[in-house]
């Protein structure tokens, strides 16, 4: 929208030369200046610079849609109202059908908990054929951290699915819909992303994940992070939003967890009066750990979904989500994914939602259950 | 005024100058056929140029008032008693806001992901739309979307329990005959959404709004904010920072305070700086649970 030409607008010729000949040539490039500005830099009269200007907008402003529109778009359209189902049904239930289409979910947990058994789950769900529940497309997985194992992938699909991964060829053919990526460098993946915008339509592709987008840059120490006045991921962060909404797929991204630092603040200068005992139970003071990716990721992403440790259980929160109360899941990893130990969540009322805690857990999986 | 400030282009202004009109005065006893030989230029160029700083002069000795454009304070309370408001659906925040979210100023609502700026956006597009009789405004409502975080599930979801709760809040008897009307489709049907994905298409639409809204009737606008904020040393902020601020007219800050969500005035230049407690439940904002933590004037 931004980048449409005046060229193809329609504008009077004279103004539109002038345009042109000042090299004003899309509608960001007009609509970045003021109306004074374009006055002296076209030396024309304000009234045709309004005028150009009122008509450049309505043509580079952004269609709208009534809600009620939307929502039948996604109802008629879409597979399950524009939901992919994690088959885990106290998950699926608070998000309202499951991960959704057209938005980035975001898994957030420290090293070892599941949330790489997660993506793998994931990956076969939307890879199986529709009449097995599946979204029968393919799904590109981009790797950073060369964790994805294929081994563990066809155990998952067969013992979760027996059914379909004893018939001859299945196997195959549903780890032959799985794409692997695997990026080595920031450059790298941000070239990947690039090219996959391509192919998204082309190729059926029905599910993309990230798994992690920390990984290539946990190398900088934070000062640089906050020196820069640009997040390193802040193109591929706002790309990939789009790239969901484009293209109406689910987009699972994880991320890491790092400790805290001691001068991140959690008050707001008007709350520094109220001293009273609700300050002192801080949720900061029992978890050191935090989303790796920082708060401008956190407001990008639809759904987070924290996975942490402690008391001796694993759980799965729902720690943001438009459409979910906070809810907590206590889950273990099997042989056939990750499966909830309990469909009932556990509310979670207050920031703690969002707090991670890591302490300590048996890393063993158990293979027998 | 001097000609060097009116709307003209500047290669047309620095004739008039060269030529020795720098006044309006000097440009309203001239001819058209004398200024245009005066100036070099066609007659008709300088009909228009006269056009113009007649309607500037007209408007610095407009008989209306003193200063145009000008309204008296009186006329100005007069209008503010009638100003209408929003409700946010939760009392406490309603009353801390002098009633709700007030139509003709600028609202910034700012806070930490997840603290329910969103949701309350959301709640304000449906209850704009709570019909006159209900207490409610009858109108419409766009909802200009920078962040891609509107899902229209939860918007219907809010709409739903809003028609539900109106007959407690409004108790008359002729619900049940309206209720054919109402249905949560209607309120999703007068949300207009825009999705906006780069600050061009922002500054297009804001311009675009005008005709936009001339064209439909009884609109009433809610460009949710969303600001992020930056950790900064030891204390917080809004990511948008002060020049923006200048800007709004209200600030609300939303917030956790221990396990409750809470909404702070930040700015307001008629409201006193206060904070009230508020939940986001599956029918959208409500009052919170605990009544005891209330309004707290700062």
């Amino acid at each position: 929208m931004a980048n449409k030409l005046i060229s193809q607008m329609g504008l009077p010729k004279s103004i539109g030369n002038i345009l042109a000949a000042r090299n004003i040539l899309t509608a960001k490039d007009a609509l970045s200046l003021t109306e004074f500005e374009l006055m002296e830099l076209l030396d024309v009269g304000l009234s045709e610079v309004t005028s150009a200007v009122a008509l450049i907008s309505e043509i580079a402003c952004p269609p709208y849609q009534t809600a009620l529109s939307l929502m039948q778009e996604r109802v008629q359209n879409e597979y399950l109202a524009g939901h992919l189902p994690t088959r885990l049904k106290g998950l699926d239930e608070a998000l309202l059908g499951g991960v959704p289409f057209g938005a980035v979910t975001e898994l957030v947990g420290p090293a070892g908990i599941g949330k790489t058994q997660f993506c793998l789950k994931l990956s076969l769900l939307a890879a199986l054929p529709a009449n097995y529940g599946g979204l029968n497309g393919r799904v590109i997985y981009i790797d950073t951290e060369s964790k994805f194992s294929s081994r563990r992938m066809i155990e998952i699909g067969a013992t979760s699915f027996p059914e379909i991964f004893h018939l001859d060829g299945m196997a195959q053919e549903m780890a032959g819909r799985i794409l692997v990526l695997r990026p080595a460098s920031l450059p790298e993946f941000t070239e990947n992303l690039e090219q996959i915008k391509l192919s998204l339509l082309q190729h059926q592709v029905k599910l993309l994940i990230i798994d992690s987008m920390t990984a290539l840059v946990s190398g900088e120490s934070d000062k640089d992070l906050k020196a820069s006045k640009q997040h390193p991921l802040g193109w591929h962060i706002s790309y990939v939003k789009s790239l969901a909404e484009f293209s109406r797929i689910p987009i699972v991204v994880t991320n890491q967890v790092r400790s805290q630092n001691s001068n991140e603040s959690f008050h707001y200068p008007f709350q520094v009066w109220n001293n009273d005992e609700s300050m002192k139970d801080l949720p900061r003071m029992e978890s050191h750990l935090v989303a790796a990716l920082g708060i401008h990721w956190a407001h990008a992403v639809t759904i987070r979904l924290v996975l942490e440790a402690h008391s001796g259980k694993r759980f799965i929160k729902v720690a943001k989500s438009p459409v979910s109360p906070s809810l907590a899941f206590p889950f273990v990893v099997t042989s056939s994914g990750i499966s909830l130990v309990s469909d009932d969540g556990i509310e979670i009322p207050g920031p703690e939602i969002s707090a991670i805690h890591c302490q300590g857990y048996d890393d063993i999986f158990d293979f027998n259950r | 005024m001097e000609v060097s400030s009116l709307p003209l282009s500047p290669s047309q202004r620095g004739k008039l100058i060269a030529a020795g009109y720098t006044t309006l005065s000097s440009l309203s006893s001239v001819s058209a056929p004398d200024l245009a030989r005066d100036l070099n230029i066609s007659e008709h160029e300088a009909i228009e140029i006269l056009k113009v700083s007649s309607q500037s002069s007209k408007k610095i000795d407009g008989c209306h008032a003193i200063v145009t454009g000008a309204q008296t304070a009186w006329d100005m309370l007069y209008e503010e008693e009638f100003m209408t408001r929003i409700t946010t659906s939760c009392a406490d925040l309603d009353n801390i806001l002098g009633g709700g979210i007030s139509c003709k100023e600028v609202t910034e609502i700012g806070g930490v992901p997840g603290i329910g700026k969103t949701q309350l956006g959301i709640q304000l597009a449906v209850n704009v739309q709570i019909p006159i009789d209900y207490g409610g405004l009858g109108g419409k409502a766009v909802y200009i979307d920078t962040e891609g975080s509107f899902m229209v599930e939860r918007v219907f979801q809010v709409a739903e329990a809003c028609i539900e709760d109106m007959p407690y809040n409004y108790p008359q008897k002729d619900f049940q005959a309206r209720k054919n009307k109402m249905q949560p489709e209607n309120f999703l049907a007068n949300i207009f959404y825009f999705r906006v994905c780069s600050y061009t298409e922002q500054i297009a639409l804001i311009n675009y709004l005008d005709k936009f809204v001339a064209e439909n009737k009884d609109v009433v606008l809610l460009n949710q904010v969303t600001t992020k904020f930056n950790e900064g040393s030891y204390q917080l902020t809004l990511a948008l920072g002060d020049s923006w601020s200048h800007a709004c007219t209200n600030r609300i800050i939303l917030y956790w305070n221990g396990n409750e969500r809470y909404a702070y005035i930040d700015k307001s230049p008629s409201l006193q700086s206060a904070s009230a407690a508020y939940s986001v439940t599956g029918k959208g904002i409500r009052d919170a649970a605990s009544h005891c933590k209330r309004v707290r004037i700062m």
